[in-house]
Protein backbone atom coordinates (compact mmCIF):
# COMPACT_ATOMS: atom_id res chain seq x y z
CA UNK A 1 0.00 0.00 0.00
CA UNK A 2 1.73 3.06 -1.09
CA UNK A 3 1.90 6.05 1.83
CA UNK A 4 -0.92 8.31 1.81
CA UNK A 5 -0.55 12.07 1.76
CA UNK A 6 -4.09 13.16 2.70
CA UNK A 7 -4.32 12.75 6.58
CA UNK A 8 -7.89 14.22 8.59
CA UNK A 9 -7.18 16.88 10.74
CA UNK A 10 -7.66 15.50 13.64
CA UNK A 11 -7.83 18.71 16.09
CA UNK A 12 -10.33 20.11 13.64
CA UNK A 13 -12.60 16.87 14.35
CA UNK A 14 -12.52 17.01 17.58
CA UNK A 15 -13.89 20.56 18.01
CA UNK A 16 -16.61 19.05 15.26
CA UNK A 17 -17.62 16.64 17.70
CA UNK A 18 -17.46 18.50 20.82
CA UNK A 19 -19.54 21.39 19.22
CA UNK A 20 -21.93 18.80 17.70
CA UNK A 21 -22.40 17.06 21.32
CA UNK A 22 -22.78 20.27 23.28
CA UNK A 23 -25.23 21.38 21.02
CA UNK A 24 -27.01 17.65 21.68
CA UNK A 25 -26.55 18.03 25.16
CA UNK A 26 -28.49 21.42 25.07
CA UNK A 27 -31.44 19.99 23.07
CA UNK A 28 -31.64 17.60 25.19
CA UNK A 29 -31.74 20.15 28.33
CA UNK A 30 -34.23 22.57 26.62
CA UNK A 31 -36.41 19.28 26.52
CA UNK A 32 -36.14 18.27 29.81
CA UNK A 33 -37.22 22.06 31.02
CA UNK A 34 -40.16 22.01 28.51
CA UNK A 35 -41.11 19.08 29.85
CA UNK A 36 -40.80 19.95 33.49
CA UNK A 37 -42.56 23.22 32.71
CA UNK A 38 -45.67 21.15 31.43
CA UNK A 39 -45.85 18.48 34.19
CA UNK A 40 -45.31 21.22 36.89
CA UNK A 41 -47.83 23.81 35.85
CA UNK A 42 -50.31 21.74 33.79
CA UNK A 43 -51.19 22.70 30.46
CA UNK A 44 -51.34 26.26 30.46
CA UNK A 45 -48.37 26.84 28.60
CA UNK A 46 -48.63 23.53 26.30
CA UNK A 47 -50.44 25.23 23.36
CA UNK A 48 -47.23 27.79 22.97
CA UNK A 49 -44.81 24.93 23.36
CA UNK A 50 -46.77 22.58 20.74
CA UNK A 51 -47.00 25.35 18.01
CA UNK A 52 -43.83 26.56 18.48
CA UNK A 53 -42.65 23.17 18.06
CA UNK A 54 -45.04 22.24 15.33
CA UNK A 55 -44.08 25.63 13.57
CA UNK A 56 -40.32 24.95 14.00
CA UNK A 57 -40.57 21.73 12.71
CA UNK A 58 -42.30 22.66 9.75
CA UNK A 59 -39.98 25.37 8.97
CA UNK A 60 -37.07 23.22 9.46
CA UNK A 61 -38.67 20.49 6.69
CA UNK A 62 -39.78 23.16 4.60
CA UNK A 63 -36.10 24.97 3.83
CA UNK A 64 -34.52 21.59 4.35
CA UNK A 65 -36.59 20.55 1.25
CA UNK A 66 -36.65 23.71 -0.51
CA UNK A 67 -33.39 24.90 0.00
CA UNK A 68 -32.16 24.84 -3.80
CA UNK A 69 -35.08 26.69 -4.12
CA UNK A 70 -35.53 29.00 -1.85
CA UNK A 71 -31.43 29.90 -2.26
CA UNK A 72 -31.90 30.38 -6.00
CA UNK A 73 -34.84 32.76 -6.17
CA UNK A 74 -33.03 34.40 -3.02
CA UNK A 75 -29.69 34.86 -5.23
CA UNK A 76 -32.21 35.19 -8.78
CA UNK A 77 -29.69 32.57 -10.16
CA UNK A 78 -30.27 30.60 -13.17
CA UNK A 79 -29.85 27.29 -13.67
CA UNK A 80 -27.51 27.00 -16.79
CA UNK A 81 -26.29 23.67 -18.80
CA UNK A 82 -23.04 23.23 -20.76
CA UNK A 83 -24.18 24.93 -23.85
CA UNK A 84 -25.80 28.11 -22.45
CA UNK A 85 -22.59 30.40 -23.28
CA UNK A 86 -18.88 30.26 -22.90
CA UNK A 87 -19.13 31.02 -18.74
CA UNK A 88 -21.86 27.60 -18.16
CA UNK A 89 -19.23 26.06 -20.17
CA UNK A 90 -16.66 27.04 -18.40
CA UNK A 91 -17.99 26.19 -15.37
CA UNK A 92 -19.82 22.93 -16.36
CA UNK A 93 -16.13 21.76 -17.52
CA UNK A 94 -14.80 22.60 -14.18
CA UNK A 95 -17.50 20.85 -12.14
CA UNK A 96 -17.32 17.78 -14.62
CA UNK A 97 -13.29 17.45 -14.09
CA UNK A 98 -13.92 17.71 -10.43
CA UNK A 99 -16.80 15.32 -10.13
CA UNK A 100 -14.93 12.60 -11.92
CA UNK A 101 -11.62 13.32 -9.69
CA UNK A 102 -14.10 13.10 -6.20
CA UNK A 103 -16.04 10.47 -7.63
CA UNK A 104 -19.29 11.94 -7.20
CA UNK A 105 -22.59 13.02 -8.70
CA UNK A 106 -22.79 15.96 -11.06
CA UNK A 107 -24.40 18.94 -9.02
CA UNK A 108 -26.82 21.20 -11.34
CA UNK A 109 -24.95 24.82 -12.37
CA UNK A 110 -26.24 28.12 -11.74
CA UNK A 111 -25.31 31.61 -12.26
CA UNK A 112 -25.97 34.46 -10.57
CA UNK A 113 -26.06 38.13 -11.82
CA UNK A 114 -24.37 40.12 -9.17
CA UNK A 115 -21.54 42.55 -8.62
CA UNK A 116 -20.29 40.28 -5.87
CA UNK A 117 -17.78 37.70 -6.74
CA UNK A 118 -19.13 34.70 -4.54
CA UNK A 119 -20.21 31.17 -4.66
CA UNK A 120 -22.46 28.55 -3.02
CA UNK A 121 -24.23 25.21 -3.15
CA UNK A 122 -27.37 24.39 -1.94
CA UNK A 123 -29.96 21.42 -2.24
CA UNK A 124 -30.46 18.99 0.23
CA UNK A 125 -28.67 15.92 -1.14
CA UNK A 126 -25.58 15.14 -3.54
CA UNK A 127 -28.34 14.45 -6.45
CA UNK A 128 -30.54 17.56 -5.29
CA UNK A 129 -27.21 19.85 -5.23
CA UNK A 130 -27.14 22.76 -6.89
CA UNK A 131 -23.66 25.07 -7.46
CA UNK A 132 -24.11 28.86 -8.08
CA UNK A 133 -21.50 30.96 -8.79
CA UNK A 134 -21.89 34.82 -9.40
CA UNK A 135 -21.11 36.85 -13.05
CA UNK A 136 -18.77 38.79 -10.91
CA UNK A 137 -16.56 35.79 -9.63
CA UNK A 138 -16.16 34.76 -13.99
CA UNK A 139 -15.30 38.37 -14.81
CA UNK A 140 -11.61 37.64 -15.16
CA UNK A 141 -10.51 38.94 -11.58
CA UNK A 142 -9.98 35.34 -10.47
CA UNK A 143 -7.68 33.27 -12.90
CA UNK A 144 -8.68 29.31 -14.00
CA UNK A 145 -6.97 27.96 -10.75
CA UNK A 146 -8.33 30.42 -8.39
CA UNK A 147 -12.03 29.52 -10.05
CA UNK A 148 -11.29 25.98 -9.79
CA UNK A 149 -10.28 25.90 -6.13
CA UNK A 150 -13.49 28.19 -5.20
CA UNK A 151 -15.84 25.59 -6.93
CA UNK A 152 -13.72 22.54 -5.22
CA UNK A 153 -14.88 24.15 -1.68
CA UNK A 154 -18.12 24.49 -2.81
CA UNK A 155 -18.45 20.85 -4.35
CA UNK A 156 -17.21 20.07 -0.79
CA UNK A 157 -20.16 21.56 0.98
CA UNK A 158 -22.29 19.27 -0.71
CA UNK A 159 -20.31 16.15 0.01
CA UNK A 160 -20.02 16.97 2.92
CA UNK A 161 -24.20 17.13 3.37
CA UNK A 162 -23.82 20.98 4.64
CA UNK A 163 -27.27 21.73 4.05
CA UNK A 164 -28.63 18.98 5.75
CA UNK A 165 -26.52 18.93 8.49
CA UNK A 166 -26.70 23.02 9.36
CA UNK A 167 -30.73 22.77 9.13
CA UNK A 168 -30.59 20.21 11.78
CA UNK A 169 -28.51 22.05 13.72
CA UNK A 170 -30.08 25.01 13.47
CA UNK A 171 -33.47 23.57 14.44
CA UNK A 172 -33.09 23.99 18.09
CA UNK A 173 -32.57 27.67 17.74
CA UNK A 174 -35.49 28.02 15.54
CA UNK A 175 -37.88 26.25 17.63
CA UNK A 176 -36.45 28.49 20.73
CA UNK A 177 -36.83 31.65 18.68
CA UNK A 178 -40.42 30.95 18.70
CA UNK A 179 -40.93 30.06 21.66
CA UNK A 180 -39.81 33.11 23.43
CA UNK A 181 -41.72 35.20 20.46
CA UNK A 182 -44.81 33.46 21.48
CA UNK A 183 -44.44 33.90 25.06
CA UNK A 184 -43.71 37.21 24.61
CA UNK A 185 -46.84 38.05 22.41
CA UNK A 186 -48.41 35.60 24.95
CA UNK A 187 -47.13 37.95 28.20
CA UNK A 188 -47.81 40.96 26.24
CA UNK A 189 -51.71 39.93 25.36
CA UNK A 190 -52.59 36.79 26.79
CA UNK A 191 -52.83 37.86 30.63
CA UNK A 192 -55.86 39.11 30.84
CA UNK A 193 -57.85 37.66 28.14
CA UNK A 194 -58.14 33.98 29.68
CA UNK A 195 -61.28 33.08 31.74
CA UNK A 196 -60.03 31.98 35.01
CA UNK A 197 -58.69 34.07 37.54
CA UNK A 198 -57.47 31.47 39.09
CA UNK A 199 -54.62 30.68 37.00
CA UNK A 200 -53.49 33.64 35.61
CA UNK A 201 -51.11 34.37 38.20
CA UNK A 202 -49.42 30.97 37.76
CA UNK A 203 -49.48 31.22 33.76
CA UNK A 204 -47.52 34.66 33.92
CA UNK A 205 -44.67 32.81 36.00
CA UNK A 206 -44.75 30.05 33.36
CA UNK A 207 -44.46 32.61 30.45
CA UNK A 208 -42.09 34.22 32.18
CA UNK A 209 -40.06 31.20 32.54
CA UNK A 210 -40.59 29.89 28.77
CA UNK A 211 -39.60 33.70 27.96
CA UNK A 212 -36.15 33.16 30.06
CA UNK A 213 -35.36 29.27 28.86
CA UNK A 214 -35.78 30.22 24.80
CA UNK A 215 -33.61 33.04 25.18
CA UNK A 216 -30.84 31.18 27.02
CA UNK A 217 -31.22 28.15 24.44
CA UNK A 218 -31.65 30.55 21.81
CA UNK A 219 -28.29 32.40 22.75
CA UNK A 220 -26.43 29.40 23.53
CA UNK A 221 -27.43 27.32 20.61
CA UNK A 222 -27.02 30.73 18.27
CA UNK A 223 -23.66 30.40 19.27
CA UNK A 224 -22.54 27.11 19.02
CA UNK A 225 -24.40 27.01 15.52
CA UNK A 226 -22.25 29.87 14.09
CA UNK A 227 -18.91 27.67 15.34
CA UNK A 228 -19.97 25.01 13.87
CA UNK A 229 -20.37 26.73 10.75
CA UNK A 230 -17.10 27.63 10.75
CA UNK A 231 -15.97 24.17 11.41
CA UNK A 232 -17.62 23.27 8.19
CA UNK A 233 -16.17 26.28 6.19
CA UNK A 234 -12.28 25.31 7.63
CA UNK A 235 -13.68 21.68 6.36
CA UNK A 236 -14.82 22.19 3.03
CA UNK A 237 -11.70 24.21 2.27
CA UNK A 238 -9.22 21.71 3.48
CA UNK A 239 -11.22 18.76 1.29
CA UNK A 240 -11.40 21.33 -1.64
CA UNK A 241 -7.84 21.95 -1.69
CA UNK A 242 -7.35 18.22 -1.58
CA UNK A 243 -9.29 17.61 -4.16
CA UNK A 244 -7.28 19.83 -6.70
CA UNK A 245 -3.98 19.67 -4.69
CA UNK A 246 -4.05 23.02 -5.12
CA UNK A 247 -3.96 24.88 -1.56
CA UNK A 248 -2.27 28.23 -2.58
CA UNK A 249 -4.99 28.70 -5.49
CA UNK A 250 -7.46 28.45 -2.93
CA UNK A 251 -5.77 30.90 -0.97
CA UNK A 252 -5.20 33.44 -3.10
CA UNK A 253 -9.11 33.06 -4.81
CA UNK A 254 -9.85 33.95 -0.40
CA UNK A 255 -7.90 36.78 -0.02
CA UNK A 256 -9.00 38.71 -3.83
CA UNK A 257 -12.40 37.43 -3.03
CA UNK A 258 -12.75 38.81 0.36
CA UNK A 259 -10.94 41.83 -0.26
CA UNK A 260 -13.19 42.41 -3.18
CA UNK A 261 -16.35 41.90 -0.91
CA UNK A 262 -15.55 44.75 1.52
CA UNK A 263 -15.29 46.75 -1.16
CA UNK A 264 -19.30 46.68 -2.26
CA UNK A 265 -22.01 48.70 -1.60
CA UNK A 266 -23.99 48.81 1.24
CA UNK A 267 -27.38 47.69 -0.46
CA UNK A 268 -26.47 44.38 -1.92
CA UNK A 269 -24.42 43.26 1.38
CA UNK A 270 -27.63 43.29 2.91
CA UNK A 271 -29.91 41.48 0.16
CA UNK A 272 -26.73 38.72 0.48
CA UNK A 273 -27.12 38.14 4.24
CA UNK A 274 -29.65 35.82 4.69
CA UNK A 275 -27.75 33.62 2.34
CA UNK A 276 -24.10 34.17 4.35
CA UNK A 277 -24.18 30.61 5.86
CA UNK A 278 -24.08 28.97 2.32
CA UNK A 279 -21.49 31.43 0.46
CA UNK A 280 -17.92 31.11 -0.41
CA UNK A 281 -17.02 34.46 1.43
CA UNK A 282 -19.40 36.25 3.66
CA UNK A 283 -20.60 39.59 2.80
CA UNK A 284 -19.77 40.59 5.94
CA UNK A 285 -16.14 40.01 6.38
CA UNK A 286 -14.65 43.31 6.93
CA UNK A 287 -12.77 43.22 9.46
CA UNK A 288 -12.17 40.01 10.85
CA UNK A 289 -9.47 41.55 14.12
CA UNK A 290 -12.58 41.67 16.53
CA UNK A 291 -12.95 38.94 18.48
CA UNK A 292 -16.59 39.11 19.84
CA UNK A 293 -17.41 39.68 15.62
CA UNK A 294 -15.49 35.84 14.98
CA UNK A 295 -17.98 34.96 17.67
CA UNK A 296 -20.60 35.49 15.73
CA UNK A 297 -19.53 35.50 12.03
CA UNK A 298 -20.53 32.02 9.71
CA UNK A 299 -17.12 32.20 8.73
CA UNK A 300 -13.69 31.65 10.04
CA UNK A 301 -11.09 35.28 9.63
CA UNK A 302 -9.63 35.44 6.78
CA UNK A 303 -6.45 34.50 8.67
CA UNK A 304 -7.42 31.21 10.43
CA UNK A 305 -8.43 29.95 6.54
CA UNK A 306 -5.30 30.98 5.03
CA UNK A 307 -3.19 29.21 7.91
CA UNK A 308 -4.61 26.05 7.17
CA UNK A 309 -4.46 26.06 3.54
CA UNK A 310 -0.41 27.05 3.64
CA UNK A 311 -0.32 24.40 6.44
CA UNK A 312 -2.04 21.97 3.39
CA UNK A 313 0.28 23.13 0.92
CA UNK A 314 3.43 22.10 3.21
CA UNK A 315 1.85 18.58 3.70
CA UNK A 316 1.79 18.14 0.11
CA UNK A 317 5.18 19.42 -1.19
CA UNK A 318 7.24 16.74 1.40
CA UNK B 1 -18.04 7.33 2.13
CA UNK B 2 -18.82 6.39 5.32
CA UNK B 3 -21.72 8.44 7.74
CA UNK B 4 -19.39 9.50 10.18
CA UNK B 5 -17.04 10.89 7.50
CA UNK B 6 -19.74 13.23 5.63
CA UNK B 7 -20.91 14.24 9.36
CA UNK B 8 -17.40 15.30 10.39
CA UNK B 9 -16.75 16.73 6.99
CA UNK B 10 -13.63 14.52 6.36
CA UNK B 11 -13.93 13.34 2.93
CA UNK B 12 -10.78 11.77 1.80
CA UNK B 13 -9.61 11.86 -2.20
CA UNK B 14 -10.49 9.10 -4.03
CA UNK B 15 -7.56 6.21 -4.78
CA UNK B 16 -7.91 5.10 -8.02
CA UNK B 17 -8.72 1.80 -9.47
CA UNK B 18 -5.94 0.69 -11.63
CA UNK B 19 -6.69 -3.01 -12.73
CA UNK B 20 -9.38 -2.27 -15.16
CA UNK B 21 -6.95 -0.40 -17.55
CA UNK B 22 -5.79 -3.79 -18.96
CA UNK B 23 -8.72 -4.53 -20.93
CA UNK B 24 -7.93 -2.01 -23.21
CA UNK B 25 -6.31 -4.37 -25.83
CA UNK B 26 -9.16 -7.02 -25.92
CA UNK B 27 -11.65 -3.70 -26.51
CA UNK B 28 -9.53 -2.22 -29.29
CA UNK B 29 -9.67 -5.99 -31.29
CA UNK B 30 -13.76 -6.15 -30.96
CA UNK B 31 -13.93 -2.20 -32.05
CA UNK B 32 -11.50 -3.40 -35.26
CA UNK B 33 -13.96 -6.03 -36.04
CA UNK B 34 -17.00 -4.80 -35.40
CA UNK B 35 -16.51 -1.00 -36.44
CA UNK B 36 -13.86 -0.48 -38.34
CA UNK B 37 -12.32 1.94 -35.85
CA UNK B 38 -8.26 1.38 -35.76
CA UNK B 39 -5.94 2.44 -32.81
CA UNK B 40 -4.16 5.16 -33.54
CA UNK B 41 -1.42 3.82 -30.93
CA UNK B 42 -1.59 7.03 -29.05
CA UNK B 43 -2.50 7.28 -25.65
CA UNK B 44 -2.48 9.64 -22.72
CA UNK B 45 -2.31 9.85 -18.88
CA UNK B 46 -4.47 13.25 -17.12
CA UNK B 47 -4.01 14.07 -13.96
CA UNK B 48 -4.04 17.33 -12.05
CA UNK B 49 -0.59 18.10 -10.90
CA UNK B 50 -0.23 18.85 -7.27
CA UNK B 51 1.04 21.94 -5.83
CA UNK B 52 4.77 21.48 -4.52
CA UNK B 53 8.40 19.81 -4.91
CA UNK B 54 7.35 16.55 -4.39
CA UNK B 55 4.40 16.27 -7.22
CA UNK B 56 7.23 17.67 -9.66
CA UNK B 57 9.55 15.54 -8.91
CA UNK B 58 7.85 11.98 -9.74
CA UNK B 59 6.53 13.81 -12.88
CA UNK B 60 9.53 14.18 -13.63
CA UNK B 61 10.85 10.98 -13.14
CA UNK B 62 7.57 9.52 -15.15
CA UNK B 63 8.94 11.38 -18.21
CA UNK B 64 12.57 9.94 -18.15
CA UNK B 65 10.89 6.66 -17.18
CA UNK B 66 8.71 6.29 -20.26
CA UNK B 67 11.49 7.72 -22.61
CA UNK B 68 14.24 5.16 -21.65
CA UNK B 69 12.83 2.34 -23.37
CA UNK B 70 14.53 1.02 -26.48
CA UNK B 71 11.80 1.70 -28.97
CA UNK B 72 10.59 4.57 -27.17
CA UNK B 73 8.77 7.41 -28.38
CA UNK B 74 9.49 11.20 -27.01
CA UNK B 75 6.39 11.45 -24.34
CA UNK B 76 4.90 14.88 -24.88
CA UNK B 77 3.12 17.04 -22.10
CA UNK B 78 0.46 19.75 -22.48
CA UNK B 79 -1.37 21.40 -19.87
CA UNK B 80 -4.97 21.54 -21.13
CA UNK B 81 -7.47 24.82 -20.44
CA UNK B 82 -8.48 23.43 -17.11
CA UNK B 83 -5.17 23.58 -15.73
CA UNK B 84 -4.66 19.42 -15.81
CA UNK B 85 -1.50 17.97 -17.61
CA UNK B 86 -2.04 15.18 -20.11
CA UNK B 87 0.96 12.75 -20.39
CA UNK B 88 0.97 11.42 -23.93
CA UNK B 89 2.60 8.17 -25.95
CA UNK B 90 2.94 7.36 -29.00
CA UNK B 91 3.38 3.43 -30.31
CA UNK B 92 3.14 1.68 -33.18
CA UNK B 93 -0.75 1.41 -33.90
CA UNK B 94 -0.97 -2.27 -33.42
CA UNK B 95 0.92 -2.64 -30.49
CA UNK B 96 -2.16 -1.56 -28.18
CA UNK B 97 -0.48 -3.40 -25.22
CA UNK B 98 2.73 -1.55 -25.00
CA UNK B 99 0.73 1.69 -25.08
CA UNK B 100 -1.26 0.52 -22.38
CA UNK B 101 1.75 -0.83 -20.19
CA UNK B 102 3.28 2.64 -20.51
CA UNK B 103 0.34 3.66 -19.26
CA UNK B 104 0.21 1.81 -16.61
CA UNK B 105 3.78 3.32 -16.02
CA UNK B 106 2.44 6.83 -14.98
CA UNK B 107 -0.34 5.74 -12.49
CA UNK B 108 1.81 3.56 -10.63
CA UNK B 109 4.12 6.04 -10.11
CA UNK B 110 1.87 8.97 -9.16
CA UNK B 111 0.48 6.21 -6.50
CA UNK B 112 3.53 5.06 -5.54
CA UNK B 113 4.67 8.28 -4.96
CA UNK B 114 1.40 9.23 -2.69
CA UNK B 115 -0.59 10.97 -5.19
CA UNK B 116 -2.76 8.24 -6.69
CA UNK B 117 -6.21 10.81 -6.21
CA UNK B 118 -4.58 13.25 -8.42
CA UNK B 119 -5.62 11.04 -11.36
CA UNK B 120 -8.38 11.64 -13.31
CA UNK B 121 -9.02 10.28 -16.83
CA UNK B 122 -6.54 8.39 -19.45
CA UNK B 123 -7.46 8.32 -23.66
CA UNK B 124 -6.93 5.69 -25.99
CA UNK B 125 -7.85 6.92 -29.26
CA UNK B 126 -9.13 5.48 -32.63
CA UNK B 127 -10.09 6.40 -35.97
CA UNK B 128 -11.62 4.49 -38.89
CA UNK B 129 -11.30 4.89 -42.88
CA UNK B 130 -13.95 7.80 -42.83
CA UNK B 131 -11.72 9.94 -40.53
CA UNK B 132 -14.34 9.63 -37.47
CA UNK B 133 -12.17 10.08 -34.10
CA UNK B 134 -13.11 8.27 -31.42
CA UNK B 135 -11.47 8.47 -27.50
CA UNK B 136 -11.81 5.40 -25.18
CA UNK B 137 -11.81 7.18 -21.79
CA UNK B 138 -11.30 5.26 -18.33
CA UNK B 139 -12.21 7.18 -15.30
CA UNK B 140 -9.59 6.23 -12.43
CA UNK B 141 -12.14 6.61 -9.54
CA UNK B 142 -15.21 4.60 -10.74
CA UNK B 143 -13.03 1.93 -12.91
CA UNK B 144 -15.36 2.07 -16.08
CA UNK B 145 -15.04 3.42 -19.43
CA UNK B 146 -16.96 5.98 -21.63
CA UNK B 147 -16.51 6.56 -25.41
CA UNK B 148 -16.08 10.12 -26.62
CA UNK B 149 -16.01 10.55 -30.16
CA UNK B 150 -15.55 14.84 -30.72
CA UNK B 151 -17.39 16.87 -34.00
CA UNK B 152 -16.21 20.11 -35.36
CA UNK B 153 -17.38 22.68 -33.38
CA UNK B 154 -17.50 21.30 -29.84
CA UNK B 155 -20.41 18.87 -30.79
CA UNK B 156 -20.34 15.44 -29.97
CA UNK B 157 -21.38 12.20 -32.34
CA UNK B 158 -23.45 10.80 -29.38
CA UNK B 159 -24.84 7.88 -32.36
CA UNK B 160 -21.35 6.78 -32.60
CA UNK B 161 -20.66 6.82 -28.83
CA UNK B 162 -23.84 4.76 -28.26
CA UNK B 163 -22.90 2.09 -30.87
CA UNK B 164 -19.86 2.12 -28.95
CA UNK B 165 -21.08 1.31 -25.66
CA UNK B 166 -23.15 -1.45 -27.57
CA UNK B 167 -19.98 -3.08 -29.01
CA UNK B 168 -17.63 -3.09 -26.37
CA UNK B 169 -20.42 -3.30 -23.30
CA UNK B 170 -18.89 -7.27 -23.36
CA UNK B 171 -15.12 -6.33 -22.80
CA UNK B 172 -15.03 -3.18 -20.78
CA UNK B 173 -17.20 -1.94 -17.76
CA UNK B 174 -19.08 1.17 -19.33
CA UNK B 175 -20.19 3.78 -17.14
CA UNK B 176 -24.17 3.38 -16.94
CA UNK B 177 -24.34 7.32 -15.50
CA UNK B 178 -24.52 8.66 -18.62
CA UNK B 179 -23.76 12.46 -16.11
CA UNK B 180 -20.18 11.32 -16.12
CA UNK B 181 -19.20 10.83 -19.92
CA UNK B 182 -17.68 14.34 -19.43
CA UNK B 183 -16.60 15.58 -23.17
CA UNK B 184 -12.92 16.40 -23.03
CA UNK B 185 -12.74 19.07 -26.01
CA UNK B 186 -9.18 19.08 -27.36
CA UNK B 187 -7.47 16.41 -25.53
CA UNK B 188 -4.05 16.03 -26.90
CA UNK B 189 -3.56 12.64 -28.98
CA UNK B 190 -7.13 12.15 -29.85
Amino acid sequence: MAKTRYAPDKGLTARMTLTMFLLGLVFVAFIIVLVWLLSAFGVGSGAIIFFAILLGAGLTIGSFFYSDKIALSAARAVEVGPNDGPMAAKVHGIVDRLCALADMPKPRVAIARSPMPNAFATGRNAKKAVLCVTTSLMDGRLDDRELEGVIAHEMSHVAHKDVAVMTIASFLGIIAGLLVRFAFYGQLFGGGGRSNNDNNGGGAIVLLITLAVGIVVYAVSFLLIRLLSRYRELAADRAGALLTGQPSALASALTKVSGDIARIPQKDLRQAEPLNAFYFAPALSGKAGASLANLFSTHPSLDRRLRQLSEISEQLAR
Amino acid sequence: MGFLDTLLGRTKPVPPKLDDLFAIPTAAITLQAAMGLVPTGTGSVCFRAAEGRAFSDIEKDVRELLSMGEDAAPVEVTTDSYGFTWLVCHHAADDVEALVTDLHAVNSSLVDGGFGPQLLCTLVSFRDDSGKRLGLVYLYKRGTFYPFAPLDNERRDNALELQVRGAVGVDLKIEPDLNRWFAVWGAPGL
